[in-house]
């Protein structure tokens, strides 16, 4: 608009301005807006397109070795023999022991810090940390785990160790845990802790100030609030993070390897103490082989760990669709 | 004619039992082996426990790969049954075992071949003495082109692909090469992946890299091995499984290890899998890419093992280590 317009605009009541002036910046603005829908368009395809990619090649190197016999079979020098059962199982355990550590842990610290713990100094520095570790390379929670699980700082011979139970039985338990299977799903529950707690603190900061007021207003406690209304209100976003957070677990090799696991395993886990070994090893040393053929396992190893990923996370959707229905 | 069948039966049968004693033995055998160490020796370990694995379903075998240096840090701390290793034992890591009271018999299983590899259309590099690879791979005076190396040479960058810093294959490419105190240039790319290696080499035509054979013999169309001068026959040598074996493609054929705890082997199963390894390994290596070892030396490591004969024979009295082809130093 010009400063001749503005000027004969001068007089006229606001409508009658609006009016007059919509079409010449209705154009420019229309046109902005449609520039920024088609850079978002772009990015997005961008990002679904190189994914898409990725996994076609995935797809096309590795779908013809994925049989049951490749599901069912142990590590083999003959790749047409070659299973992924001891990497896939024992995923699956060191996952499973990861999901059910984190999610308490993390859920509850994120309760602590926004809903109780008053504002200090204090709290602040610690949610400060908790997002730095969040950045942290795995590797180092490796080291951590390595330190603290497998070793039990030291404070327990691993040539005279304490154990309980039977070690062929399901509830067999030797400290120090050694490189079974407990001590990978604590390590990874410490590579993951911070994502799950930074998220579910967003999720409960999202929960608006009025519930906790109403509920408070008629004489909930602190406690019921949170329980009744504050938890369940931010469920579907906390579920959201420990799907992430699960992503990067099942993901991970280098803290798994820092622990001294095996590779090559002729058994599956049976208790909390067995050995075990995990699937992104397992495709790491197959991509690393010189013939073709393991090249083409590595790739239906990938295939088998994205559907492994994919399982965990249907479990998630599915408690988050009963949660929000139930609330 | 009943009789002549029942004793015919009874003569199968007791031969079958013969036949079947040692597998027997194995069937029954309980316990578990734990194996960690190199990523080179890490296919014929696996090819291994898997025959064990079959013959002795009892036994609880697991093969790790935390590389030589790490495999040998687990051994010297007692965690681990079995190193294997892709160069011999080094003195401090000796001295770390003597610490932990820890004996172990050292068993040679395979040999590999380091291959230096150029791209398919480097048509100048017809052969290499030892002088010109270290020219090339030392951080002292090293040449930057191919006329640096040969004045008959393209004045062309040269290009260097090498494995990981921290693998044997390194320590022993570089132990040969430069010596111990030397350095290789730092200006190189490296990958712990020897696939990426063989891609780099094969996409770029001033490129030279090297390492296993294994990883030569699956890409052969795609890269070109460079023969290597002996340096005591003066011989022109392609790598190859013959010229690996017999030691004429020398410096760069390497034995490959596996040393066993001396306390371990009061343990049956870890007993009958180095016995296993002695006898299946030269076979197993064979299959998945290495070279075996001449029979006499699969031999002397049999009677090692039942002598129990322990320490290093790569290393000598002062703590030098010692060169030279595996048959003069192992005995």
């Amino acid at each position: 608009m010009t400063r001749a317009a503005q000027g004969k605009a001068a007089g006229r009541s606001p409508a009658e301005i609006f009016a007059a002036s919509a079409p010449a910046s209705q154009v420019a603005r229309r046109a902005t807006d449609r520039g920024f829908l088609a850079l978002c368009l772009a990015f997005t395809s961008l990002a679904v397109v190189i994914l898409a990619v990725l996994l076609f090649t995935v797809w096309r190197d590795g779908h013809e070795r994925l049989t049951w016999g490749f599901l069912d079979s142990f590590a083999s020098r003959k790749p047409a023999e070659a299973g992924v059962k001891a990497p896939l199982w024992g995923s699956i355990w060191v996952c499973a022991i990861c999901a059910l550590a984190a999610l308490p842990i993390g859920v509850g610290t994120a309760i602590y810090l926004e809903e109780f713990a008053r504002r200090s100094r204090l709290t602040s520095f610690i949610k400060l940390n908790i997002s730095n570790l969040a950045g942290v390379p795995s590797i180092v929670y490796g080291i951590l785990g390595l330190t603290a699980f497998a070793r039990l700082f030291g404070t327990v011979s691993a040539d005279d160790p304490i154990t309980i139970g039977d070690p062929e039985g399901l509830l067999y338990l030797r400290l120090p845990f050694g490189n079974g299977v407990l001590a990978g799903g604590l390590t990874l529950t410490l590579v993951v802790l911070p994502i799950v707690i930074v998220s579910s603190q967003e999720a409960l900061r999202s929960v608006p100030r009025s519930l906790r007021a109403g509920a408070l207003a008629l004489g909930a406690t602190p406690w019921q609030t949170t329980w009744r209304i504050t938890l369940p209100a931010s469920i579907p976003m906390i579920m959201t993070g420990a799907i992430l957070a699960m992503s990067r677990a099942i993901g991970e090799a280098a803290p798994i390897l820092v622990l001294g696991v095996p590779l090559f395993i002729r058994s599956t886990p049976t208790n909390l103490m067995s050995d075990f070994t995990v699937l992104p090893l397992q495709i790491f040393n197959w991509a690393g082989r010189p013939q073709a053929g393991f090249h083409e396992l590595a790739a239906a190893g990938i295939l088998v760990l994205l559907a492994v990923l994919l399982a965990f996370n249907a479990v998630a959707v599915v408690i988050r669709h009963r949660l929000q229905k139930a609330s | 004619m009943n009789r002549l069948a029942t004793a015919l039966a009874l003569a199968v049968a007791a031969a079958s039992l013969v036949a079947a004693a040692e597998p027997q033995d194995l069937k029954s055998l309980k316990g578990a082996v734990k194996i960690d160490g190199s990523s080179t020796v890490y296919p014929i370990a696996e090819a291994v426990a898997e025959e064990f694995s079959n013959k002795a379903p009892g036994v609880k075998v697991t093969v790790g790969m935390s590389g030589t240096g790490g495999g040998f840090k687990r051994f010297g701390a007692g965690e681990t049954d079995v190193a294997n290793a892709s160069r011999p034992i080094k003195q401090s890591e000796a001295d770390a075992c003597k610490a932990k009271g820890i004996e172990f018999v050292e068993i040679p299983v395979a040999f590999d071949g380091l291959t230096i590899v150029t791209n398919t259309g480097n048509d100048w590099a017809k052969q290499l003495t030892v002088e010109q690879v270290k020219k090339i791979f030392s951080a002292d005076g090293a040449a930057k082109t191919w006329k640096d190396v040969d004045p008959a040479w393209p004045a062309d960058v040269i290009k260097v692909y090498s494995p990981g810093t921290d693998s044997g294959t390194f320590d022993y490419f570089k132990e040969v090469t430069v010596g111990k105190d030397g350095k290789i240039r730092s200006d190189i790319s490296v990958s712990e992946d020897d696939n990426v290696l063989v891609r780099g080499v094969e996409g770029d035509k001033n490129a030279i890299g090297f390492f296993g054979y294994a990883y030569y013999q699956e890409n052969k169309a795609k890269l070109k091995a460079i023969p290597v001068v002996n340096p005591k026959t003066k011989a022109v040598v392609l790598p190859s499984p013959k010229t690996i074996e017999d030691g004429s493609y020398a410096p760069y054929s390497r034995p490959l290890f596996i040393y066993v705890s001396k306390a371990s082997l009061e343990k049956p199963a870890v007993a009958a899998y180095a016995a296993f390894a002695i006898d299946e390994g030269g076979e197993l290596a064979d299959e998945v890419g290495y070279v075996r070892l001449p029979a006499a030396m699969y031999d002397r490591a049999r009677a090692n093992l039942a002598a129990r004969k322990c320490g290093t024979q790569m290393i000598d009295g002062e703590g030098h280590e010692r060169h030279g082809a595996l048959a003069d130093l192992y005995k």
